[in-house]
């Protein structure tokens, strides 16, 4: 860090940065809706067989665990926001955002079973 | 208090956030609905997010439980909640598109972002309807 004159006074700087994650993940996640949305075109009709077969390939799994990851990265950037747009006292905003990285952890961990139980 | 030098407007009031009692006179514009909706949705997709991965557990668990699904799907309280997280999805996908485009410095022009915040419930309400066809059977 510089001191002096060019010394930076403000901003943790990690703002450009999530904004742009959020941007990145949010462009993950509609290529991923197009895949399932096409390879369920491609299927036919809509069953347990037709449904299952479509995440039984492992590069389909990893795909969705991607997805899922890049949908928990956005969400968490998308409610930190709202926790700090509408909840001031310090202890509250910071239990919700604890409970909001354990809850999309929670989910985060549950997908990837779910995945692999197929 | 007058106004010490009339060629000049008044001093403006400080910065305050909005009342929730100014909220219901408050005439938000069409962009800004869309925007407060992508809110409201993000939030609602993030508090009902356990209840998708359950459904979606459901329907890859096994042939018995894609059928458990099947029949849960004919109750009301699992319709009114996949229609609820459908529009959801819609709504924040339709109004993220058009986010991602204003960030690209497309229709940013006060008439293009006021038709571009139509076309987000053009195309979101008219397939939530056909989604809502489609859960309650009549499809």
């Amino acid at each position: 860090m510089s001191i002096g004159s060019r010394r930076v006074l403000v901003g943790a700087h990690y703002g450009l940065r999530d904004w742009l994650i959020q941007r990145v993940t949010a462009v993950v996640m509609i290529v991923f809706i197009a895949m399932v949305v096409w390879s369920l075109a491609m299927a036919g009709a809509l069953d347990y067989d037709s449904w299952s077969r479509v995440f039984a390939p492992v590069p389909m799994k990893l795909a969705t665990v991607i997805a899922v990851l890049a949908l928990c990265y956005h969400a968490w950037i998308g409610v930190r926001d709202i926790w700090m747009d509408y909840v001031k006292p310090a202890g509250l905003r910071l239990a919700l955002h604890v409970g909001a990285i354990l809850w999309l952890l929670y989910c985060l961990a549950w997908s990837v079973q779910i995945l692999w139980s197929v | 208090m007058t106004n010490p030098n009339p060629t000049r407007p008044a001093p403006r009031s400080p910065i305050r956030n909005i009342g929730f009692g100014e909220l219901y006179h408050y005439r938000l514009p069409l962009a800004g609905i869309v925007s407060i909706l992508h809110r409201v949705s993000g939030l609602l997709m993030f508090l009902l997010l356990p209840v998708l991965l359950w459904l979606f557990d459901l329907s890859l668990s096994s042939e018995r439980s894609f059928d458990r699904l099947v029949e849960l799907s004919q109750g009301w309280v699992t319709r009114i909640v996949l229609l609820g997280l459908g529009w959801a999805l819609l709504h924040h996908l339709c109004a993220g598109v058009r986010f991602l485009l204003l960030d690209l410095h497309l229709g940013t022009e006060r008439l293009a972002a006021y038709r571009s915040s139509l076309a987000v419930f053009a195309v979101s309400v008219p397939l939530t309807l056909v989604l809502a066809l489609f859960v309650f059977g009549v499809l």
